[in-house]
């Protein structure tokens, strides 16, 4: 035990004065590792990032993770009881616990804009559909859940829209006229549109809001469709019981589909696995560089050190003991270039500025990545392993006599 | 009891063409405590194989080796090693200073790899044996600033620190000239003695080995005793290589 303790001392102390001794060349490798490190842990970063935004991305079209969609179609041309399904919704949600869902629609709404009345595309949904497609608006604010009852419906509208009304305040409740048999005023309270950049006008109202003053008779012939968003792990059996207890609701004269609309559900290859890939694949490659440098400075260096540790070893250091001091010599150093690294990457990877230019409007940012923390100083430490084992075994296995006269 | 005993010691490798070359024959060699022994002998006579032989760095084909009553040639290597540390000190030819260390630090190495007191007070300790070895004044000076004697001197001082009862000394006179090299011999032979330890130089010159007790000389792998007055007046070309 003695023994063992004054040998890790002694092992320490040799790196010490290794590290003093060759501190420029030390210091130089290790900047290079650093500099890897930085770069591998910043893609890593910047990688969850990017996913996080093509996440995001893929769950404002088809959802989050696990969102089934209930279509039903009528089988006889015969017009589907909006209420019966109205009502069998309701039931499913609360037999099966579901907390999050949307009852969806497409209609066209005139709207009368200053220069005429115009057909515009309205979605209807519920006030979760914001939560269930991460759905943001640009200004204003999302729909509450009394805003189903309000006289003059809430409206949220495309930057399209809000710009042909004379891009007003929201502060000042700008209102339109919803025309039609009874024409209505609808409130603004939102700007914000699931397809960026459409150029048409669009707007997006709650379900029941539209059916307070449209009434039911649009989905006579086009029932709405429903969203339900459910835990992953139990998506494929409520599958099967939705569409189980929709189709006993509609009866035989409907059709019920009920299937996954989000991007985990698409089955086959994960659909973020080529960014997985080309992250991994740079990262990689930056990792590699970074090696091939230190190990080429290791190995420029390893005739000056086989002489140095054949006169170790003719004073009695053990091969372990020199294989030890070498390696943790290596090892030591390239660790703390990796906390460095992966300092620095931090500090790239929260800057503002880098994570907007990433992130491409994601809501949800992942905090900076623990496992690219991890990957960064695990890299350090292997190629600090790699770098030192290589001159560690080369000098181990010289003969001590040839490397001291060499 | 003798200090080392090597007994019918062969030591043989392999070609690669499948053959083998004995560079050692049936060396039979004791050393008593105190003694001091010479080896002279020209250049591929097996000096360096008896060397890394004598300093447990080699094990031998065939024959045994005894430290004290200790077979060493059947030790592990870490067994080896941690005997080595302890027992045997190395002098170099060309003195084999750490570059970038002191003095001071250079006499500490060996005993990084002791235990105990000549571990934790290995500062005194070294400095101790600077003083010994007359150099009090320049433990902080690095190897490039000394003269030759001045390194060799620092050479000893870190051969002997951890008290071996073994030196064993490689040409130490050969990177010197005449008048420092003699100097040299004397402060090992001095050294050695109150330290009570063996010395054994390996050398080529036979001047240098004329100073041990007992001196013999190597030639094709054969260690016989040898009278070196008589080969200094004969003065044969190979003891004065």
């Amino acid at each position: 035990m003695r023994r063992f303790f004054t040998g890790i001392v002694g092992a320490v102390v040799e790196a010490r004065a290794e590290l003093r001794i060759h501190r420029t060349r030390v210091l130089l490798s290790l900047i290079g590792v650093a500099v890897a490190i930085t770069a591998l842990t910043t893609v890593v970063g910047l990688g969850a990032i990017a996913q996080q935004s093509t996440l995001e991305s893929m769950e404002r079209g088809g959802g989050r993770a696990a969102t089934l969609s209930a279509y039903t179609y009528s089988a006889t041309g015969a017009a589907i009881d909006s209420a019966t399904l109205s009502a069998a919704v309701e039931t499913i949600k609360e037999r099966y616990a579901i907390s999050y869902s949307s009852t969806n629609g497409n209609v066209t709404m005139g709207i009368q804009f200053a220069d005429g009345v115009a057909q515009v595309n309205t979605q209807l949904v519920d006030v979760d559909f914001a939560t269930m497609h991460r759905f943001q608006v640009t200004d204003g604010s999302w729909f509450q859940s009394g805003d189903a009852n309000r006289m003059a419906p809430a409206l949220i509208v495309n930057e399209a829209f809000w710009q042909r009304i004379g891009s007003p305040d929201l502060r000042t409740h700008p209102t339109v006229t919803i025309t039609g048999t009874y024409p209505t005023t609808g409130v603004i309270i939102g700007i914000g549109s699931q397809y960026q950049g459409d150029p048409s006008p669009s707007a997006i109202m709650l379900t029941d809001a539209y059916v307070a003053v449209a009434g039911d008779g649009q989905f006579a012939q086009q029932p709405p469709s429903y969203e339900f968003w459910v835990p992953e792990e139990v998506a494929e059996p409520l599958t099967t019981a939705i569409q189980r207890d929709l189709t006993a609701a509609v009866g035989d004269g409907a059709s019920v589909s009920v299937n996954r609309n989000d991007y985990a559900g698409y089955g086959g290859e994960d659909p973020l696995l080529p960014v997985k890939l080309i992250v991994t694949g740079v990262a990689v490659l930056i990792l590699f560089l970074g090696a091939l440098s230190l190990v080429n400075i290791s190995l420029v260096t390893v005739r000056q050190r086989i002489r140095e540790i054949g006169i170790r070893r003719s004073f009695g250091a053990s091969a372990g003991r020199v294989f030890f001091a070498v390696m943790m010599e290596s090892v030591v150093g390239t660790f703390a270039a990796g906390v460095i690294g992966v300092f620095l990457a931090v500090l790239i990877v929260e800057n503002p500025t880098v994570q907007e230019l990433i992130a491409q409007g994601a809501a949800d940012l992942p905090p900076f990545p623990i496992e690219a923390a991890l990957i960064g100083l695990g890299a350090a430490t292997a190629v600090g392993a790699l770098a030192g084992l290589l001159p560690a075994l080369v000098a181990v296995r010289v003969k001590v006599i040839d490397a001291i006269r060499y | 009891m003798a200090l080392l005993a090597l007994a019918g010691v062969t030591r043989s490798v392999r070609l690669p063409d499948a053959s083998v070359l004995e560079i050692l024959r049936g060396v039979d060699l004791e050393v008593e405590v105190g003694d001091h022994v010479s080896v002279v002998g020209r250049s591929g006579s097996g000096k360096t194989t008896l060397l890394n032989l004598l300093g447990l760095l080699d094990s031998p084909t065939h024959g045994t080796i005894h430290f004290e009553d200790r077979l060493v040639s059947k030790l592990s290597s870490g067994a080896r090693d941690r005997a080595r540390g302890a027992d045997i000190g190395f002098i170099f030819q060309q003195f084999n200073l750490l570059p970038g260390r002191t003095a001071l630090e250079n006499v500490m190495t060996p005993l990084l790899y002791a235990t105990g007191r000549q571990f934790w007070k290995r500062t005194s300790i070294a400095g101790e044996m600077l003083e010994r070895v007359g150099l009090s004044e320049r433990m902080s000076s690095m190897p490039e600033k000394l003269s030759g004697g001045e390194q060799q001197r620092v050479a000893i001082a870190r051969a002997l620190v951890r008290g071996p009862r073994l030196i064993l000394a490689d040409e130490p006179t050969g990177a010197l000239d005449i008048e420092t090299g003699a100097t040299i011999m004397k402060l090992l032979d001095d050294v050695a003695e109150t330290s009570g330890a063996a010395l054994i130089t390996i050398t080529h010159d036979a001047n240098v080995a004329a100073l041990a007790r007992r001196h013999y000389r190597l030639d094709h792998g054969t260690l016989t005793p040898v009278d070196i007055n008589r080969m200094l007046s004969l003065a044969v070309p190979e003891v004065t290589l």
